[in-house]
């Protein structure tokens, strides 16, 4: 059966899965950046720890390789004192050929609550939301191409705590855009809550002209991209692309486009430096901009885990 | 039509708590009727730590109605500016009834350590409990039909106000 309505929220319009962030509304994205503001501090607690899921199960489902965020859901999830399970799917059932609807239905039959959800392919979060029963809240932490919806409000979880206000600023996306899940969330995200400019920055294979359909402002210049910036978020460049003649190399790459502290000076005095990760230095950041001053890469990692905190308090609160 | 003028209740729970305060005590307010008192109660008992000395506790993260009415949205996170170890807690509330924001609060100060004690004073004990939880002091004990739903208000000037409207299932919260 399709869904009707966004299948991310229910009849009272309340986020019941997180699978993207396009066509969720500023209040609901407010709403988790608010929350996770909470959970940051139980960091500063001596219980570092709260019982909003105890006695649920949330599965970590894998179907592509991820330490980082696997690691930083698992760790929101102990935080919310559930019982996480991590599933090395990629070398157990799929492997031996069992679908991934057969799967979930097994691992269902496990009671599972929650399923996070990485998959080589777009949308394979959303078919899952369709397939569980009421009571099982999916989250999307990265599909194909399409969406990481997660990395997208940590994104901006990181720009309101350091910028106050999403109305005033200029964010420069620099890298390979159109591969980029994490790009596509951060631009729905971004024009949601009000940024006035967003530039796409990077060479004509990797920022396409058609990326202006989303509202963006394409920059194949550097300088171009990124003066008078008040964000900066690069992205990883994927090695991928490379053998897909996408790029001459990744000494080309770094020249014309990684962030060094000469392109940095031409943003903004006070311009934040954000990376999703992993970074690869001398390919699209150096380290000095890396281990800089207005570098928040860390911090990013940290208010990660308070965003995730929030996002699955919020979904498993509310009923289908 | 029940009237309780909450300034006149507040000067007898401004009394109560003088009579209740020890040395090494701290006001911590019950999010959000209760911080509003406690701030007050701060400043016009002249209490150590300043105007900013009183702790504010909020129950949201150890709410027993989480898994059917979810995370409350617009709480204000709790901010204890001082040590819970060995601490004497003066808790503060608007109103005391199921005795479940009690228990939650309890909890939740507890991630922040071991307080020396405990000790509960609110504006209004409206009956009707829940749990085995009492006030050392309530400047009004009534009781009120469960149908009823009694909160407390501020004023921009910051005088208090009580308001009482039907209780829907959506904004329960004592």
């Amino acid at each position: 059966m399709l869904f009707r309505r966004n299948p991310q929220l229910n009849k009272h319009g309340e986020l019941i899965h997180l699978l993207s962030i396009e066509g969720l509304p500023k209040a609901v994205l407010t709403q988790i950046l608010d929350t996770a503001g909470t959970f940051l501090s139980v960091n500063d607690r001596d219980v570092k720890k709260v019982p909003l899921l105890r006695g649920k199960s949330v599965f970590n489902l894998f179907f592509e390789n991820s330490t980082r965020t696997r690691t930083t859901f698992e760790i929101a999830a102990k935080r919310l004192s559930a019982d996480v399970i991590n599933l090395d799917i990629a070398r157990s059932s799929t492997a031996k050929g069992e679908s991934l609807l057969d799967t979930i239905a097994n691992l269902s039959a496990m009671h599972a609550d929650m399923f996070i959800v990485r998959h080589a392919e777009s949308g394979a979060p959303y078919l899952i939301a369709q397939h569980v029963a009421p009571h099982v809240h999916v989250v999307n932490a990265g599909d194909g191409r399409h969406a990481h919806p997660t990395q997208g409000l940590l994104d901006m979880y990181t720009i309101r705590h350091f910028k106050k206000d999403f109305t005033q600023i200029t964010v420069a996306i620099v890298g390979d855009i159109v591969h980029s899940r994490v790009a596509r969330s951060d631009i729905h995200a971004l024009t949601t809550l009000g940024v006035p400019e967003i530039r796409a920055v990077g060479p004509k294979t990797l920022v396409t002209g058609d990326l202006a359909a989303m509202g963006v402002r394409v920059c194949h210049s550097m300088e171009e991209g990124i003066r008078g910036a008040d964000i900066i978020i690069m992205l990883r460049l994927q090695n991928e692309r490379m053998s897909g003649a996408m790029l001459p190399s990744a000494g080309e790459f770094y020249k014309s486009y990684g962030l060094t502290p000469e392109k940095l000076a031409l943003a903004k005095p006070d311009c934040i430096v954000m990376h999703p990760g992993p970074i690869n230095r001398g390919v699209e950041i150096a380290s000095e901009v890396a281990d800089g001053s207005h570098s928040v890469i860390l911090p990013q990692v940290t208010f990660g885990i308070a965003v995730r905190m929030a996002v699955m308090s919020t979904i498993a609160g509310n009923q289908a | 039509m029940l009237e309780l003028d909450a300034e006149a209740l507040y000067g007898e729970l401004r009394q109560g708590v003088k009579g209740l305060w020890r040395d090494g005590a701290a006001l911590v307010g019950i999010w959000s009727g209760g911080a509003w008192l406690a701030e007050r109660l701060q400043k016009d008992l002249g209490l150590p730590g300043g105007e900013q000395g009183h702790g504010v506790i909020s129950s949201t993260l150890h709410r027993d109605d989480f898994g059917s009415r979810g995370l409350a949205a617009g709480t204000d996170p709790t901010r204890l500016p001082f040590d819970i170890d060995g601490r004497h807690i003066l808790l503060i509330d608007d109103v005391l009834y199921t005795g479940r924001t009690i228990r939650a609060v309890v909890n939740e100060l507890f991630d922040f350590g071991r307080p020396a004690s405990v000790t509960l004073a609110v504006l209004v004990d409206r009956g009707g409990r829940e749990l085995p939880v009492g006030a050392a002091f309530a400047a009004a004990r009534l009781v009120l039909p469960a149908a009823q739903r009694l909160s407390l208000a501020r004023a921009d000037g910051g005088g208090f106000h009580f308001s009482v409207s039907p209780m829907s299932p959506m904004n329960e919260k004592a």
